[in-house]
């Protein structure tokens, strides 16, 4: 295969093609609704809070973390299941959602995400006259 | 995985998305689930004079991890909740672990059960046992 990029094939395949120092974990979220907004759960195991990347542009979150594990000195692994150094993981908020009242907390690696509806799209209740 | 039409429309742009995934699964393997074989997810490694195991629990309160050592065999055990639900509320997604769980690692024969450590930071387990002093590499002084 040929290193260059070919426009035609498009931004996804683009990034497929990235380079592996770039490959992240995709950590494993809960994402529950309610009608006051969003809360997102993600686990981040290993990760310290100076090491975590929120960001909302537009209309994407991205959520980037680098795990920093006390690895004793000289250590060699015998057995790995976490084999890349960085979480990663991409969504697309919908247009009801506030970005800029985004609320996170971060504790033993599982971080908390509340994202609430903007006021004009709360839910009301009409009352509904009679008569 | 995303849901897909059920009649690809383009069967190069199909070949193209095939591959990569199949480039995904097999060079970067991006999921952290689709790896592991279970929560916690376990690294293992061994030094000179210890050997390390780093358990990847996120979202427990460390009193109520079960950590033990018999006979060579390292256990870990606890629980952890699913988060809340509220009354009408939808969960969209929902692939993190709830529940009991248990995972046990042989250790090699030469640790010292009387010298373990465990310490939970980040919702990371490390559990650190020292190898016995007389398996520990010795230089031998010639008189």
């Amino acid at each position: 295969m040929s290193n260059k990029t070919d426009i035609a094939k498009g931004a996804a395949s683009a990034a497929a093609d990235k380079p592996r120092e770039d490959a992240a974990l995709l950590p494993p979220v809960d994402v529950i609704e309610d009608a006051g907004g969003i809360t997102l759960w993600a686990d981040l195991p290993g990760v310290p809070k100076d090491r975590l990347n929120l960001q909302v542009e537009g209309d994407t979150l991205s959520i980037e973390a680098e795990l920093a594990l006390a690895v004793p000195e000289g250590m060699e692994a015998s057995h790995v299941e976490v084999n890349l150094p960085r979480y990663r993981r991409v969504f697309t908020l919908s247009r009801e959602l506030d970005p800029n009242k985004v609320e996170a907390k971060f504790e033993h690696g599982v971080l908390r995400l509340r994202i609430p509806k903007a006021e004009y799209a709360q839910p009301k209740r009409i009352e509904v006259q009679i008569g | 995985m995303y849901a897909r039409s059920l009649f690809p429309r383009d069967v190069f742009a199909e070949l193209d998305r095939l591959q990569r995934e199949m480039q995904q699964a097999f060079d970067t393997g991006p999921s952290i689930r689709g790896l592991t074989r279970g929560y916690p997810a376990l690294n293992v490694g061994g030094t000179p004079t210890s050997v390390e195991v780093f358990a990847f629990a996120p979202g427990l309160d460390p009193a109520t991890l079960d950590v033990q050592l018999e006979k060579g065999t390292l256990t870990i055990a606890g629980e952890r909740k699913a988060p809340e639900v509220p009354e009408k509320a939808t969960v969209h997604i929902g692939e993190r672990f709830a529940g009991r769980f248990r995972r046990v690692v042989s250790l090699p024969d030469d640790v010292d059960p009387n010298a373990i450590q465990a310490r939970y930071r980040d919702g990371v387990l490390h559990v650190s046992v020292r190898r016995k002093e007389e398996a520990q590499p010795r230089r031998i002084a010639i008189q």
